[in-house]
């Protein structure tokens, strides 16, 4: 190893933060692909570096093979294990990625759907051999379902088909007949989203950190320069401000007289904005007030923005416990006892329509019944169909009535209030997913 | 509605996004758990996630009491620490000890100088029984190593407090499912996402205190088995641990410790990093992994040693 294998740093702490996925089948080259980005922007570090060349050797390759860093998925596949979703982490200096990474094998819709929920962007792998296949469509479409707003379509071991642009350009335009058939490319432009394209070799690492000679005819940007251009999450749109409350704050135990009265209302903005002074609305009561002061620790500010956990002081004495909802007075929305969503089913024990399940919804849960199932969707054909039960994997389109209100939007306008798990009570265990539609 | 281009928000760096994470989840234990505990050790993880515990709950008080499981191995310094920051938190602190597990008889050693590590277990669990806790709180990392990157910040642990790698759920969003069961038990990891780096930045911004040994000082070591090992190091009660053996040669060394746990387990590193910023500088240039660190195989020392001459470490 060069003596230049140096993390970068900043200093100034001032880093922000994006969350991706990879998609893409077996082979079509994500371990190497993760492993190169983890090489090129040295966060492999020399122990872990030295076990990945032993390997190799004892494989009998004379390169040091970079999907090895992720074997730990690759040994499972083998036993056939479940396999999940695993979280790995770099740094660039002027942003760190958490990639989840998710197998891309027909069974495992659930996987998809887990790491999507928290990605802000998703890579989909194509092996430039092979071209738009019946997976590309699965992962598309559940890119699209879970609401990823960047899209980034990536034409793999490009150094198999002599780099050759015309091979390139025909995938692309592949692809984009078969968004057009599926709605989603209209519907990412509609929402301010997009898609991209990008030739690269994961192996050679043409087009991912370093642009390399091979491909002199592509003038886009490199992957790496894809990542450090998406916006973060929640950035991009101006939503309304809603804050799910978590925990109660009231130190009135305390020596201090001061804490007496204190009552703060404790969470995280799930969307928007909020200012001290703001009148607000505490659902689904509708008592009204104004924030009287929003603090992070000891540290007082004026106002507060997505994703701050904060504790939030309002000017009137109002009953508000752990599931209540502040929202703004002007943006308050109506609470619900029945939701139409899409539901990918987690469990291997099938949903059966006849029991009474528990939705979980920002911090609030409800008994929830299945009112309807709609239709089923086959993830490969999209085609819609009848169906009674969900079975693992399953995505239907299903009407649930509430024994609780919950305040809701429609995951296509809010991710954060828009979904929702579905909790069997006899296992507690988390059944499925679920986004308001 | 306004388009991103007139009012792009400015999104939050990436320290203050995932002390925003931790705090949410620690208030999410808060609100789902009955009777949670927060695992402190005194190291650094479990002080950052101390600063956390006063971001997310202060001017209460914590909705849960510290716990540590004490080896009876433990550094004094760090064991020092531990009681002064409890203290000065004003918060609870619950001490169990391995050795009156060894003393009930269920834990038992191979031999006297093996490490009680993995039997901290034994004591957690039987203090989790004792004391009714349906969540523990820890500091584990995904980066620490590979088998750790499907961990999920919320982790089911049934009646023997075991793992079952198929019977975890799955995590969508940020709609953590902490429920469980009398006798079952949830692991809660709120830094779940940060890396070693991460954790010396946020120490770094926060100003954190840390016990002495993780800044390089001088101390008496061995080379065993290609590891630096510390060597009579002075125990809480008095005794000394890790007394060095026939034939081997004490030198004087200045380290500092990239992790603090165990003395049987935990090596020192060569540094001269005496202070936090120094350490994010060196996290930085290291090329080893912060397990690899403490468990060093002859040949990756030999490279590190390799690289740290090169950079002018001796
Ligand atoms: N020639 C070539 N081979 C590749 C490329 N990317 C991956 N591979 C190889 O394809 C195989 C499968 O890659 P891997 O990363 O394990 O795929 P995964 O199953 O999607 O994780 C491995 O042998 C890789 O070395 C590439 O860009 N070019």
């Amino acid at each position: 190893m060069s003596s230049s294998h140096t993390q970068t740093i900043d200093s100034q702490h001032s880093a922000s933060l994006l969350r991706f996925m990879t998609c893409g089948s077996v082979d079509d080259g994500k371990s190497t692909l993760i492993g190169r980005l983890l090489f090129d922007t040295k966060t492999i570090l020399a122990d872990t570096l030295t076990q990945m060349t032993r390997t190799s050797e004892k494989r009998g390759l004379t390169a040091v093979d970079l999907s090895l860093l992720t074997d730990g998925l690759q040994a499972e596949r083998e036993q056939g294990i479940t396999i999940d979703v695993a979280y790995r982490y770099f740094s660039t200096g002027t942003r760190k990625y958490i990639i989840a990474d998710a197998p891309g094998h027909e069974q495992y819709t659930r996987n998809m759907v887990t790491a999507a929920s928290t990605a802000n962007l998703a890579i989909i792998l194509i092996d430039a051999r092979k071209g738009v296949l019946t997976q590309t469509r699965r992962h598309s479409y559940l890119a699209h379902l879970v609401g990823i707003p960047h899209i980034v379509v990536a034409v793999n071991k490009m150094d198999l088909v002599n780099y050759d642009q015309a091979i390139y350009d025909k995938i692309c335009a592949d692809y984009l007949v078969f968004a057009n058939e599926i709605g989603l490319a209209q519907s990412q432009i509609a929402a301010g989203n997009d898609i991209s394209f990008i030739p690269m070799s994961a192996l050679n690492g043409d087009m991912l950190v370093d642009r390399l000679e091979n491909m002199p005819w592509y003038d886009g940007k490199t992957m790496i320069e894809m990542l450090e251009a998406a916006p973060s999450a929640h950035t991009e749109h101006n939503e309304p401000f809603r804050f799910p409350v978590q925990f109660v704050c009231r130190p009135h135990a305390s020596d201090n007289p001061e804490l007496h009265d204190f009552r703060g209302f404790m969470g995280r903005i799930e969307s928007g904005e909020i200012a001290v002074g703001d009148a607000v609305t505490v659902l689904p009561n509708g008592y009204q007030s104004k924030v009287k002061a929003i603090q992070i620790g000891d540290a007082q500010l004026q106002s507060a923005t997505t994703e701050q956990s904060i504790t939030l002081l309002l000017e009137d004495e109002i009953d508000t416990s752990r599931g209540d909802m502040i929202v703004k007075s002007s943006e308050a929305q109506e609470p619900v006892k029945q939701i139409d969503a899409f539901v990918c089913w987690l469990s291997e024990t099938p949903m059966s329509p006849a029991r009474t399940y528990v939705i979980r919804h920002t911090t609030r849960e409800s008994k929830a019944k299945v009112g309807a199932i709609h239709y089923k969707v086959d993830v490969n054909t999209l085609e819609e169909q009848a169906t009674a039960d969900l079975k693992m994997n399953d995505i239907a389109r299903i009407t649930f009535k509430l024994a609780q209100p919950l305040m809701v939007d429609s995951y296509n306008a809010n991710r954060a209030t828009g979904a929702f798990i579905i909790i069997d009570e006899s296992s507690n265990n988390t059944v499925g997913a679920g986004m308001i539609i | 509605m306004t388009t991103k281009q007139e009012n792009p928000r400015q999104p939050l760096t990436h320290l203050d996004w995932l002390e925003s994470e931790a705090i949410y989840i620690l208030r999410e234990v808060a609100g789902q758990c009955s009777n949670p505990v927060l695992l402190f050790s005194g190291g650094k993880d479990s002080l950052c996630i101390l600063r956390l515990a006063e971001k997310a709950f202060r001017p209460g008080r914590f909705p849960f009491p510290l716990m540590h499981i004490d080896t009876g191995h433990n550094y004094k310094e760090v064991i020092d620490f531990r009681d002064q920051r409890a203290a000065e938190l004003g918060e609870r602190l619950i001490v169990r000890n391995v050795e009156d597990s060894m003393a009930r008889g269920t834990v038992v050693l191979k031999s006297a100088d093996e490490s009680r590590n993995k039997h901290q277990s034994v004591t957690l669990l039987e203090a989790i029984e004792e004391f009714g806790f349906d969540c523990c709180i820890g500091g584990a990392r995904r980066d620490e190593e590979k088998a750790r990157a499907k961990e999920r910040i919320m982790s089911f642990r049934d009646e023997f407090g075991q793992w079952d790698p198929k019977n975890q759920r799955p995590e969508l969003w940020s709609l953590y499912n902490a429920r469980s069961h009398k006798g079952e038990n949830i692991r809660a990891f709120p830094i779940s996402n940060w890396t070693e780096m991460d954790v010396w930045q946020y120490i770094e911004r926060e100003k954190l205190q840390l016990p002495s040994i993780y800044f390089a000082h001088q101390r008496d070591v061995v080379m065993r088995g290609g590891s630096i090992v510390p060597v009579n190091v002075p125990l809480v009660n008095g005794e000394v641990a890790n007394p060095v053996k026939a034939g081997e040669e004490i030198i004087n060394m200045q380290v500092r410790f990239r992790t603090v746990g165990d003395i049987s387990c935990t090596a020192p590193v060569i540094s001269d990093a005496d202070d936090v910023s120094k350490i994010v500088l060196e996290t930085a240039t290291s090329t080893i992994t912060e397990r690899g660190a403490t468990r060093l195989d002859d040949q990756t020392s030999d490279a590190s040693m390799e690289q740290r001459k090169k950079e002018g470490y001796f």
